[in-house]
């Protein structure tokens, strides 16, 4: 059966809508397989392009050597059927028949949240998304993101600091690493974490994929944890879906005015959750994984008075260096010295030239 | 009959004399110029007869050769003109052989007789004076020129007539007299651009009185209108005032490259050269097939300024990283290597993204990679090379409007020139003389740490992914700090400021976290 949905998902790669009707109608991938040709083209008249492909790649599929081709790019494919494939895949409206993966899958057991927001995030974004990705990995929570550049990836690599459990869904196939300069990230959850795709390998990232990969992603998660959204952004695409799936959403207030705060601002009015700490998000989640305990902030610090004083006017949003000297009254050449020192401690880090943030 | 007289040639920085021979004899009447000449200079010979008639004096339809030796180096310039004119005055015995021992020529004629500016007076009087010749006879123009230096008189002619009258009573000539450390003692400070017309901006002042104090290379990254260029226009103003070396070998540049003002015989200030961004790399490093001194030797002992950094071609920029090693830059031609001192200050301004507002997310639409590929644009050994980096932030209306009384030029001066006076000590008999130009090597023996100090540095290597080069710029520059304090040794507060003067990182932003 897993052969026949395995062709089913390659040729059908995209049209989810299809597929369903596919398979209302026929019951099986199986039955669809051997289904008569002039059967199949005057049901679905309206695709009869992808119903004309479907038809041709019935005589051009070898089974075995498509398993093959997968085995060896390490990737594996589990049918909706397959008892690994994730529950809560099954729930959401256009459920896909299958999924590439590689690395691990979900764990069903185990709570999830996915992290979503802008790519052109703001280094406050950036510290927010590291900061709950990693207190969520830390107390077994699985991040679910898209491994696209900005927040996405922040909070997967959040969780990877947090050494916890973090899978990516991307819109081309498993073995294409996109955004390219995140292979970094690309191969860390591969040996980490999982790569998930509902794509077959070698799918290039095309733009019509990314929506219809959004609705896996909040799938694939208990909440949906927005962290900077422009008005207009696909982060809100993702929380609608999440919403329609009835999954919670929760959206990381930023400061008033800010492009970047507005679209998360208007997820909060509309009644998201409102998540200030990765601790209160646990809370609200119900969230208390057996035999862990939430771990303290560490908020005893060695610090000498000078440094307190410019640490104080550090916070998640970068703040440059001469906000930072007419706050304190200190002359700049002190401050610099002390911002580096911070720096080496691990509490302060240089976003941009000049531009500081405390380490969450 | 056979007469002689010294010129001298030009050959880049480089100054050659040149023997000038003239001889008359029976034969076919003509003017003949040999010794492996360019084009302008053969044809000296048309204008040195047409100035000789104008004045006055025929040729006889005689056989004259003029002789340039050494014959084998290529000669070119109009700078032969008046030293053929004396040979040949000579050989006509229009003059005293004589009079022609012990002096050097050089001038460029003009048809009518008269003598007019060349360039490169001031070597020129510096090999006369090597030589052991006792005077100079150069274009009046360039009398004054010549003058600023000691120990060998220099007469300036405006034409034929007065070359022959200086010839034929040597006496009664009466060489230039400048005092050139009056001249340079006399230059005022400049009013107009002062650091107290900055207002607020305190950590950017700072960073530009350490770059100063070291002759650091320093690099300002900030948004348009925030005063980057207005920093930089006063950087000149707080380093020390030029001494008489300094201000005879700009001026020597100067005169090479024919930008000697008419008024000005000596350079006083220091440099400031701002070429645009469009600027080629020949212009940058001195071009031509015999090469003339280029922005970066035209802004030695002063400043370069390169703004919009990014915006330069990048084979210009990529010209830079010889000079900025080795303060000199070589030029290779087929007609040989031409070295050109280039012991400048660089002082760089930059926009942090293409649209100039990043990292403010409100106003900066440029997507991530669009920053981080113009920061790309700058080679990593070329940002490596810059020692001071900071940020130019955005003046506040506060800070503008303000009329709080900010720190003159005149007072940060004092503090630089006290921390070059340190470093002239340190390094006195050595040819470096900033804490900017030590070498790898030589950091460790000028630049030595304390143990809580070298273990302070590395735990900053580790942590901030420092290069061997990065290493020992912040050693230097935390040496220039601590000359600042007046300090002996280097604390480790100074390495903690000079840390922060680090360059940026170019994937700073994104990737790894």
């Amino acid at each position: 059966m897993e052969a026949y949905w395995h062709w089913f998902c390659s040729v059908l790669a995209g049209e989810p809508g299809l597929q369903e009707k596919l398979l209302e109608r026929y019951g099986t991938p199986g039955a669809v397989f051997t289904a008569e040709e002039k059967e199949l083209e005057a049901n679905f008249v309206k695709s009869r392009i992808r119903i004309a492909e479907l038809c041709r790649s019935r005589k051009a599929w070898d089974f075995g050597k498509e398993e093959e081709a997968l085995r060896k790019k390490g990737i594996r494919f589990v049918s909706r059927e397959h008892p690994d494939f994730p529950r809560r895949l099954l729930e959401i409206p256009g459920s896909p028949g299958g999924l590439f993966v590689k690395g691990r899958l979900p764990a069903g057991e185990s709570p999830a949240v996915a992290v979503v927001g802008a790519r052109e995030c703001s280094a406050y974004g950036r510290n927010a998304a590291l900061w709950f990705g990693r207190v969520l990995a830390e107390n077994g929570v699985q991040v679910i993101s898209g491994m696209a550049r900005g927040i996405d990836g922040f909070g997967q690599w959040g969780a990877l600091q947090g050494k916890g459990e973090t899978f990516a869904v991307l819109g081309s196939g498993a073995d294409v690493c996109y955004p390219a300069r995140n292979r970094e990230l690309y191969l860390r959850l591969e040996r980490e974490g999982g790569i998930l795709s509902e794509n077959p390998p070698g799918t290039p990232p095309l733009k019509h994929l990314f929506p219809l990969r959004n609705r896996l992603i909040s799938g694939l998660a208990d909440a949906v944890l927005v962290i900077e959204a422009k008005e207009k952004s696909g982060s809100l695409i993702t929380a609608d879906l999440a919403l329609e799936q009835g999954k919670d959403v929760y959206a990381v207030p930023g400061r008033l005015k800010d492009a970047l705060s507005s679209g998360c601002h208007n997820l909060i009015r509309q009644g998201a959750g409102l998540a200030v700490s990765p601790e209160k998000l646990l809370e609200d989640l119900q969230l208390f994984p057996k035999n862990r305990t939430l771990k303290e902030e560490k908020n005893k610090m060695a610090l000498e008075s000078s440094e307190d004083l410019v640490y104080s006017c550090l916070s998640l949003q970068a703040i440059n260096l001469d906000a930072v000297c007419s706050r304190t009254k200190l002359p700049p050449q002190e401050v610099l010295g002390i911002l580096t020192r911070l720096e080496l401690k691990g509490y302060a880090r240089e976003i941009y030239k000049n531009y500081y943030a405390r380490v969450s | 009959m056979f007469s002689k007289v010294w010129s001298a040639a030009l050959n880049g920085m480089e100054v050659y004399p040149v023997r000038v021979e003239a001889d008359i004899s029976e034969g076919m009447p003509q003017l003949l110029m040999v010794g492996y000449l360019s084009s302008e200079v053969k044809e000296a010979g048309e204008r040195v007869r047409t100035a000789l008639r104008n004045t006055g004096i025929l040729l006889p339809p005689k056989r004259i050769t003029v002789n340039l030796a050494p014959a084998g180096i290529r000669k070119a310039g109009t700078r032969f003109d008046l030293p053929v004119a004396a040979a040949i005055l000579a050989s006509l015995e229009k003059i005293p052989l004589e009079s022609l021992s012990g002096i050097m020529l050089a001038g460029e004629l003009s048809l009518n007789g008269q003598v007019l500016r060349i360039p490169g007076v001031l070597s020129l009087a510096e090999a006369a004076r090597e030589k052991g010749l006792r005077c100079c006879i150069v274009p009046k123009g360039n009398e004054e020129e010549g003058a600023v230096l000691e120990g060998i008189d220099v007469v300036g002619v405006s034409s034929v007539a007065e070359l022959l009258e200086v010839l034929r009573h040597p006496k009664q000539a009466k060489p230039a007299r400048i005092d050139a450390r009056k001249l340079l003692a006399l230059e005022q400070e400049n009013e107009e651009e002062d650091f107290s017309q900055i207002h607020g901006q305190a950590a950017l002042r700072r960073a530009a009185e350490v770059a100063a104090a070291g002759m650091h290379n320093f690099l300002m990254i900030g948004p348009p209108g925030s005063g980057k260029t207005m920093i930089a226009r006063r950087i000149p103003g707080i380093l020390p005032p030029l001494s008489l070396e300094e201000s005879l070998e700009i001026t020597k540049i100067y005169s090479i490259a024919g930008l000697l003002p008419e008024d000005r015989p000596l350079m006083t200030k220091r440099p400031f050269r701002s070429p645009h961004h469009t600027v080629t790399a020949e212009a940058l490093a001195g071009g031509g097939r015999i090469p003339s001194p280029g922005e970066i030797s035209l802004s030695s002992r002063g400043i370069l300024f390169l703004d919009e950094l990014p915006e330069f071609h990048r084979s210009a920029l990529e010209i830079l990283r010889q000079p900025l090693e080795e303060h000199c830059i070589s030029i290779s031609r087929s007609s040989g290597t031409y070295r050109f001192p280039a012991e400048f200050m660089l002082v760089a301004a930059m926009n942090p993204c293409a649209c100039g507002y990043f990292p403010d997310r409100n106003r900066c639409r440029c997507r991530e990679w669009e920053v981080d590929r113009y920061l790309g644009k700058l080679s990593r050994p070329l940002l490596d090379r810059i020692d001071i980096c900071t940020e130019a932030p955005r003046i506040s209306y506060e800070e503008l409007a303000g009329n709080r009384r900010e720190e003159s030029s005149a007072r940060i001066r004092e503090r630089v020139k006290a921390a070059h006076r340190i470093q002239q000590e340190r390094y006195r008999g050595l040819s470096i003389h900033f804490n900017a130009y030590l070498s790898g090597k030589a950091v460790g023996r000028y630049c030595p740490l304390g143990r809580k100090e070298g273990e302070l540095l590395k735990e900053a290597f580790g942590k901030l992914n420092l290069s061997a080069r990065a290493y020992h710029k912040v050693i230097k520059v935390s040496r220039t700090i601590a000359d600042l304090e007046q300090e002996e040794g280097i604390q480790e507060r100074h390495i903690l400021e000079a840390l922060s003067y680090r360059a940026p990182e170019r994937d700073a932003w994104s990737g790894e976290v």
